[in-house]
């Protein structure tokens, strides 16, 4: 509870004091950069690898004639769309660019970086944590967009090389009863998520006290609460936006 | 000229500064020593403000800090510069960018002027050439002069140093008192150094102030060292064999 507090203090310091728009801008800029090259690779391949699973996975479990081959592709939409894009994408991009936030600030704060910011009468939590933030809102969704465009064209190659749907098929079912909501839907998700990971694993790694050690540890608690922040955040707005 | 009142400062209920007075005189280094664990550091971040006291004053000429508005203290804290125990230099910058960060965040100078700056500062602290060495890539030693051209390249008036030569071997050690010495003396700053190093405080202790267990003990200059007379203190002065053979002559 009181650290849910202190998590709150922290997110009202980065909007009060801060420095010009135009520092902003390069260090937003800066950040971006580094998200994409922290998480590009990762995850293209697990969003690929999903979609290309999913496809064979639903076509082994449909094994009734009656049901036509395009709901193969359908399901594989939805899932990616609904779920596995912004949620588990959002779980790889905590690993990876949330515990790299963590332990950057947390290096920051043991070598005193942090203070030496704030002696200049620099607002550090603002200066260094801001950019980090809006940095992954503007990512972190195209991230899931991409990952859904490469989880469904990896469920079109492995569908139709292991010959499980024709590729006529496949794109009927990825377009049949397309409900754009679902869209919008996953985009919300994304913003959220994104925030969640930023805010959370910057406040873990602004407020690391000791050593190495320690920031071994604020990295790895970044992952698990922005994690666990995912899931309830998910289950929320599923509630929330699909009645 | 600094001026505290009164310090004091508890966490989570121990006290650890328990109500500390003095003054740091312009133009010198003023020492500040102790024991490991006895406050220094907390007392140096309580003066430039990284620790809120929770009782007493600090004034920066006849300036009021502790309970200074932001603008106040914004205004302050440009005229400060501080050497921190590990250098503190921002990793993910060069040397270069790490001298000029203090110009591009505090000041509106064009960028030749900056560069021209930054090339002074690292001349003077000996390092010139050096701008487009990462920090990984120079040692300790000049770390803490990259810290300390850092710390003067905003023109300061006010320069801290916490434990400037911990670490360092003591050539080093040396080489960063001189140079801590002559920037003061040359630009006629106030600085404030952290130390427990007895070579220091003989080398550039022109005005000492010993704390124990979070309160002044004795203050005197390096001369007057030998005859304090406090008990803590000799100590402390004379826990090394060369001081004590010092003292027998
Ligand atoms: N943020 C903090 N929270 C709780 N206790 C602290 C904090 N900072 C310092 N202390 C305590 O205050 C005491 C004095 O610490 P300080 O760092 O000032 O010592 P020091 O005199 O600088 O020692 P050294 O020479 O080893 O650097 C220590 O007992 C330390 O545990
Ligand atoms: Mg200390």
């Amino acid at each position: 509870m009181e650290t849910l507090g202190k998590y709150f203090i922290f997110l009202s310091r980065l909007f009060v004091n801060r420095e010009t728009f135009g520092t902003y801008f390069k260090l937003v800029v800066d950040e971006c950069i580094t998200i994409g090259i922290n998480s590009l690779f990762l995850v293209s391949l697990v969003s690929f690898f999903m979609g290309a699973v999913t496809t064979i996975q639903t076509a082994y479990n449909l094994i009734s004639p009656l049901i036509p081959d395009y709901v193969i592709s359908l399901v594989v939409r939805d899932m990616t769309i609904l779920e596995l894009a912004p949620t588990i994408i959002g779980v790889i991009y905590a690993g990876k660019v949330g515990s790299s936030m963590a332990s950057g600030l947390g290096t920051m704060r043991i070598s005193e970086q942090i203070d030496a910011l704030e002696v200049m009468g620099i607002n550090s939590a603002s200066y260094l944590v801001l950019p980090k933030v809006i940095g992954s809102l503007l990512m972190y969704p195209l991230l899931v967009i991409l990952a859904g465009l490469l989880s469904m064209l990896g469920g079109y190659l492995a569908g139709t090389f292991t010959g499980v749907i024709s590729p006529t098929e496949y794109v009927y079912g990825i377009r049949f009863d397309f409900n754009e909501y679902m869209v919008t839907f996953a985009i919300i998700k994304s913003f959220v998520f994104a925030f969640l990971v930023a805010s959370i694993s910057a406040f873990k790694g602004y407020y690391t006290t000791g050593g190495a050690v320690e920031v071994g540890k604020a990295s790895t608690a970044a992952v698990t609460q922005s994690v666990i922040a995912i899931l309830t955040a998910d289950y929320l707005l599923a509630q929330l936006l699909l009645q | 000229m600094i001026k505290i009142e009164n310090i004091h400062k508890s966490f989570q209920g121990k006290p650890v500064l328990k109500g500390i007075s003095g003054v740091f005189e312009q133009g010198k280094p003023n020492l500040i020593i102790g024991a490991s664990g006895t406050g220094k550091s907390v007392l140096l971040k309580c003066i430039v403000g990284l620790i809120q006291p929770d009782e007493g004053h600090v004034f920066y000429g006849d300036k009021e800090f502790t309970k200074a508005n932001r603008d106040t203290k914004t205004e302050i804290r440009r005229e400060i510069g501080m050497l921190f125990q590990g250098g503190a230099l921002f990793d993910s910058k060069t040397v270069e960018q790490n001298v000029m960060f203090p110009l591009d965040v505090l000041t509106k100078m064009p960028q030749n002027e900056k560069i021209d700056r930054v090339n002074f500062c690292l001349e003077r602290v000996g390092l010139g050439g050096q701008n487009s060495k990462m920090p990984s890539e120079i040692s300790g030693g000049m770390q803490k002069r990259v810290g300390i051209a850092r710390a003067i390249v905003n023109s300061s008036q006010f320069l801290f140093c916490d434990e400037p030569n911990s670490g360092l071997d003591p050539q080093t050690s040396i080489l960063i008192d001189d140079l801590i010495l002559e920037i003061t003396e040359e630009y006629n700053i106030t600085t404030v150094v952290v130390s427990h190093d007895m070579n220091s405080v003989m080398g550039i202790g022109k005005r000492i102030m010993f704390l124990y267990q979070g309160l002044k003990c004795w203050e005197g200059t390096r001369d007057e060292i030998t005859d304090s007379g406090v008990k803590e203190f000799d100590d402390f002065v004379f826990a090394n064999k060369v001081m004590q053979k010092l003292r027998k002559k």
